[in-house]
């Protein structure tokens, strides 16, 4: 007994004695919140950076070619003589495009059914195993699918395509970055369906549904709203991709859609032209931020298009 | 004296036991892991009657009812020994499809627990799965389903908007109408009003009354006065064993076994 007492007199001594730090803590509590704050204005001020710096340049660009010009042609030949270069985007959009569809109709299957199986199907302990496994699969340097891409990919489709593909295609590195994302709208469709709550699976199980239908009828539509936002994530993602088809996808703009054959996506020409001996202040050289910006435009469009989904497809519960 | 009374009691309730079963319980037994909850369960549940199901908390009745539409086994560490017999077939035969028991065997839950879709689609839901596509068929079902339920008058004029717009009790009663919406043989609710307040959980007593009608009702609830008021016939649990199960008025005014007595006059539990 008379140990206890000590020592609830030392613990409230103990903290009398910590109110003469006090004044110290009170200081931290006045500056901590300033230094967050500076640091929420540096990444919103680099943000507004890049736009405007992306946004000059891109003006001079189309000072040189004309909007119109650009959003219409159809062929992509800048590395020429001034007066024979073309600079249509849209064979770049074009090549950007059918990776990301061929990527979509790879990531979008595997994705949501996986992620139907480890919400709905999968034990605790089976989870346990593949999650982590997934999430591994998305820590992959983007390099590292490039070369799967290109020696492995592509030597398996140029034997299983009757009349072969060509070493640089649309068709591999499509199929890599769909196998990129995978894990992405596995996991976040994952999370989706895991918030819907346990109760509703219970009310249709009730009612006599299969497994298959509460996954399909009662949970799916509750998560549609995570899952959709998953998918344009996706999109969003393989829009951006860069190394994949850099390695895989070649140097050849088109605008005709042929998956065998060698194409350009927006982000590849940027390395092309980065990484080659083009001048300042050519054509060549604003033109990377002309299809910077476009591809930014895009990717902002689709990570609207994924907050407006959100919102829309929401089933409140 | 009163010994020989209550032994002229059980006689005299074993005798009455003359009503058609709906289950027949034989020698259930439940363990979840090594917790053995459910110990040599034995009795029958009348049809077209309320059976109710009281105990203090932890005592298994929410755990056997939910054994009677096995989703008892959402669990997985869950076994069981013994027959549950509805309707001369014994549940946990595996030729008999657990759908087609859940099809047969409805429940309403303690939480209502609508699907985030309209009233209309809540209700049409059993029916869809069921393969009844035609819309007229649905209406009917579901202007049916909610009046059964005595929620017509309330929704009838906003049945296409979401369902959690409405009240507890009122979500409470779409959920009655959902499980309405198959016709089920038997309906399992447990405790039904214990997220209600007065007023919704009057509402949803009233209409057990009703629905005994036409269909066998089985109800756990912790509140021996709506035990009391609804029941024809009451089961006692206690840690996991059936201690007395009679008429409920008999069991109210006259256990025969000791513990039910402290039970009802609130010795413990």
């Amino acid at each position: 007994m008379s140990r206890d007492k000590t020592n609830q007199k030392s613990i409230r001594s103990m903290i009398q004695e910590n109110k003469s730090s006090r004044s110290q803590s009170a200081v931290m509590e006045k500056v901590v919140p300033k230094i967050f704050l500076i640091c929420a204005i540096i990444s919103i001020f680099t943000t507004i950076g890049i736009v405007f710096t992306l946004l000059t340049e891109t003006f001079t660009f189309f000072n040189r070619i004309s909007i119109v010009e650009f959003f219409t042609n159809t062929r992509w030949f800048p590395f020429t003589s001034d007066e024979n270069a073309d600079f249509g985007i849209i064979a770049l959009i074009m090549g950007t495009l059918t990776v990301t569809a061929i990527a979509m109709v790879v990531a979008i299957p595997i994705g949501l059914a996986a992620a139907i199986y480890l919400s709905e199907y999968a034990s605790a302990k089976t989870r346990k195993v593949i999650k982590p496994i997934l999430e591994v699969l998305a820590g992959i340097p983007t390099i590292v699918y490039g070369f799967f891409a290109l020696t492995f990919v592509t030597p398996l489709l140029d034997k299983i395509i009757p009349g072969g593909i060509s070493i640089f295609n649309a068709l591999s590195p499509g199929i890599v970055v769909g196998i990129m994302i995978i894990p992405m709208i596995a996991s976040l469709s994952e999370d989706a369906m895991n918030a819907v709550p346990n109760s509703m699976r219970e009310g249709a199980l009730a009612l006599g549904a299969t497994r298959f239908e509460v996954a399909m009828k009662v949970v799916l539509p509750a998560a549609l709203s995570g899952v959709i936002a998953s998918f344009v994530l996706g999109i969003s993602r393989a829009i951006g991709e860069t190394m994949i088809v850099t390695i895989a996808g070649g140097s050849r703009p088109t605008a005709d859609i042929n998956v065998t054959e060698s194409i350009q996506t927006m982000t590849a020409y940027i390395v092309q032209v980065s990484q080659g001996d083009t001048g300042y202040g050519t054509t060549i050289y604003y033109s990377i931020y002309a299809v910077g910006m476009t591809l930014f435009v895009f990717t902002l469009i689709m990570n609207l298009l994924a907050q407006f989904i959100s919102r829309k497809f929401r089933e409140e519960y | 004296m009163d010994i020989t009374i209550n032994k002229q009691m059980v006689q005299k309730n074993e005798k009455e036991q003359d009503f058609t079963p709906v289950f027949k319980i034989n020698n259930l037994n439940l363990w979840y892991g090594q917790d053995h909850a459910l110990k040599d369960i034995k009795f029958d549940i009348p049809e077209k009657q309320v059976t109710a199901i009281i105990g203090p908390s932890g005592c298994g009745k929410s755990t056997f009812i939910k054994t009677l539409n096995r989703m008892v086994e959402m669990v997985p560490i869950v076994r069981m020994s013994g027959e549950i017999v509805y309707r001369e077939k014994n549940i946990f035969n595996p030729k008999y499809g657990v759908e087609e028991l859940r099809t047969q065997v409805g429940m309403v839950f303690q939480k209502p627990n609508p699907f985030p879709k309209s009233i209309y689609e809540n209700v049409a839901y059993g029916p869809r799965i069921h393969g009844i596509k035609n819309k007229k068929v649905l209406d009917e079902v579901v202007e049916k389903s909610l009046r059964g339920a005595a929620i017509w008058d309330e929704v009838k004029d906003r049945l296409h908007e979401n369902a959690y717009g409405l009240s507890g009790g009122q979500q409470q009663r779409l959920c009655i109408a959902r499980c309405l919406a198959i016709e089920p043989d038997v309906i399992l609710m447990d405790e039904p009003t214990s997220a209600l307040d007065p007023i919704s959980t009057l509402k949803v007593e009233e209409l057990v009354q009703e629905l005994k009608k036409d269909y066998s009702i089985v109800i756990v609830t912790h509140n021996m006065q709506q035990a009391a008021r609804i029941s024809d016939r009451t089961a006692f649990f206690l840690n996991g064993e059936v201690v007395e199960y009679t008429d409920t008025s008999t069991l109210f005014s006259n256990p025969s076994d000791k513990r039910t007595e402290d039970y009802i006059t609130g010795r413990f539990g």
